[in-house]
């Protein structure tokens, strides 16, 4: 038993006294479980990668890499390949980047620099906020009913007229990528916007000033002092925005058409790795699961990449931000 | 000296005829465009769901069971408390550990080398997709137990709600003072006494604020309990067994072609949006600091 060092150590007339051999005990008890209980997150992650890497042993050993560089998905003959899957996700994340990206850094301008009296910019941010608690399925159900019949008859144009651009390539029948995307968009939207904004708030307002001191514009005081100033925080919300969107699933597997096929076209369905999993996972049998922990596993790499990237860039900036004012 | 002549005082007013005042004024407007658009699809949602899913509100909704095909009626209370017992399991799992954890991170060895792995993989994890909870939890628990159910589904989702509670706890309790702990441990406490006394009670609103939110999160979230509380039809009997949840009703239905069912995702939707807005607002409350 462990012995109590302060027993030996009470003077009698004392206000205080020191703890007893029980209070001694039970703080090296809840200290122990404190330990315990981070080392648990650590083990968690650890215990994720090997539990779903074990799963996908047989499904490595059978397939090997070139899992990742075929594209058939047939259960009977035991051929699997997620090619148009990588593609999906890349290229459907990419996109809702690149326009949540110019939505989420404007709103973030828009929010940091005294567009708005801070009551009503605190009520706007309440309203994107608000969209990061709508649940995924809630979107996704969104998206069948709204989305997609409001993008027809733009995308029916598009792809009548200039059709020959890849980008418009096919007709939108239903579920396609366009619809997956816009909603997606609207997904990672308040993860950009908030990590903008708080790189944004970050920069000292003694350089917003010196800018105006040097007779400045606004915008050029925005574009050419602030956001420079903040892009490393700005980068890492696109990063962790990014992260975000590869491993969305519900919204996706009910609005991107599940199609296994590679399409540059926007109207046409496609599938993501985790729309896959969503789909064929419930009714899957032993060797699809197992190809099916595989394809998990390459989602749970890129995702691990990008998420410690982005993260890692969130770390350096806001350290050496803080560090030097 | 002289006196300061006042011709050679430079205009400061700019007019939009101006090249550089003219664009500055150009790009305020596209962003206010920019920033209502932004806020369409909220609006949008919201509305959907109070015109499609408010029409079919009533009290069958909360007491029937899911109909089946070409059924009339129904309703999806056995979704709501199959939704309610798996965000509770999940609370009672993530809260303990996720509070220990954070404490270890805040006050016994912020630095330590343990404390800075634990803390960066919490933050890899807030990132880490839904989907492969459940997959995690289908390999490690459903297939070991040999059966989807509510436990497994609660655990897919504590895993999901943990770094949120230990992240925003840890900031909570690094927010109280150094001095009230300090004059703890000068009176004689051991650490655990400090924590317990001192830190934890002083840091609970802050605490609670995290917790609600990690409850917040997981209420809605579906890709997790795909397979491992899959569905069922029933009202919730054991714990053992596959159990409905408000969210993968709504994802089942939405594939539908009967517009009973439609209408009964809309009115979950509504239901779901609720419950998460609800522990939403709470969190925020909570959050508020006390001037």
């Amino acid at each position: 038993m462990a012995s109590n060092p302060f027993a030996s150590a009470a003077p009698a007339d004392a206000i205080t006294r020191p703890p007893s051999s029980g209070e001694y005990l039970s703080d090296r008890v809840f200290r122990s479980l404190t330990l315990v209980a981070a080392a648990i997150i650590i083990a968690l992650v650890v215990y994720i990668l090997w539990e779903i890497g074990g799963q996908a042993m047989p499904a490595i050993r059978d397939h090997h890499l070139s899992f990742l560089t075929t594209s058939a998905w047939d259960v009977q003959s035991e051929r699997f390949g997620i090619l148009p899957q990588i593609w999906g996700t890349l290229y459907s994340s990419l996109l809702a980047l690149v326009s949540a990206g110019f939505f989420g850094l404007t709103v973030a301008i828009f929010l940091t620099q005294d567009f708005l009296p801070p009551k009503l910019a605190m009520v706007f941010r309440t309203i994107i906020e608000m969209l990061a608690a709508i649940p995924s399925v809630v979107f996704g159900l969104w998206g069948i009913f709204v989305v997609i019949p409001a993008i027809r008859p733009l995308a029916d144009w598009l792809h009548e007229y200039l059709g020959w651009i890849p980008l418009f390539g096919t007709s939108l029948s239903g579920p396609g990528l366009a619809p997956a995307t816009i909603v997606l968009a609207i997904m990672i939207l308040p993860t950009v916007a908030a990590i903008s904004q708080d790189a944004l708030n970050l920069v000292p307002y003694r350089t917003k000033e010196a800018a105006y001191g040097m007779g400045a514009t606004r915008w050029e005081a925005i574009l050419k002092v602030m956001v420079p100033t903040a892009a490393g925080g700005i980068l890492s919300a696109m990063v962790l925005g990014f992260g975000r969107a590869l491993g969305e699933t519900m919204a996706l597997a009910m609005l991107i058409g599940n199609s296994n096929q590679i399409s540059l076209s926007l109207f046409s369905p496609a599938s993501t790795l985790a729309a896959l999993l969503a789909s064929s996972f419930p009714e899957a049998g032993r060797i699809e699961v197992q190809a099916l922990m595989y394809a998990a596993l390459v989602l749970l790499f890129i995702t691990l990449v990008v998420n410690v990237i982005g993260t890692f860039i969130l770390n350096l900036t806001q350290r050496r931000i803080s560090g030097k004012s | 000296m002289q006196a300061p002549t006042t011709t050679g005082a430079p205009n400061l007013n700019k007019t939009l005829g101006e090249r550089r005042a003219l664009r500055s004024a150009i790009l305020s407007v596209g962003t206010w465009v920019v920033a209502l658009i932004a806020s369409i699809p909220l609006f949008s949602v919201l509305y959907m769901l109070l015109v499609k899913g408010g029409a079919r509100l009533s009290t069958a909704l909360f007491t029937d069971l899911p109909p089946a095909g070409f059924e009339l009626g129904g309703g999806f209370g056995n979704a709501i408390v199959g939704t309610l017992v798996m965000v509770g399991i999940a609370a009672l799992i993530s809260i303990p550990i996720g509070i220990l954890a954070a404490t270890f991170l805040a006050e016994l060895g912020p630095t330590s080398k343990l404390a800075s792995i634990t803390r960066f993989l919490a933050k890899v994890l807030t990132g880490f997709p839904s989907i492969l909870a459940g997959v995690f939890v289908y390999a490690a628990v459903v297939l070991t137990m040999g059966g989807y159910s509510a436990i497994a589904g609660g655990i897919a989702l504590s895993v999901l709600m943990l770094p949120t509670v230990i992240l925003t706890a840890e900031e909570a309790m690094k927010m109280v003072p150094r001095k009230m702990k300090d004059a703890a441990l000068g009176m004689g406490c051991t650490r655990a006494q400090t924590i317990w006394k001192v830190t934890l009670p002083t840091a609970l609103p802050g605490i609670l604020t995290g917790v609600i939110l990690g409850i917040a999160r997981v209420a809605g979230e579906s890709a997790p309990l795909l397979f491992t509380a899959l569905f069922s039809n029933y009202w919730l009997s054991s714990l053992r067994e596959p159990t409905a949840s408000l969210s993968i009703l709504i994802y089942n239905f939405s594939s539908m072609p009967f517009d009973n069912q439609i209408e009964l995702a809309w009115a979950a939707s509504l239901v779901l949006v609720l419950i998460v807005l609800v522990f939403n607002v709470l969190s925020r409350l909570l959050g508020k600091p006390k001037a």
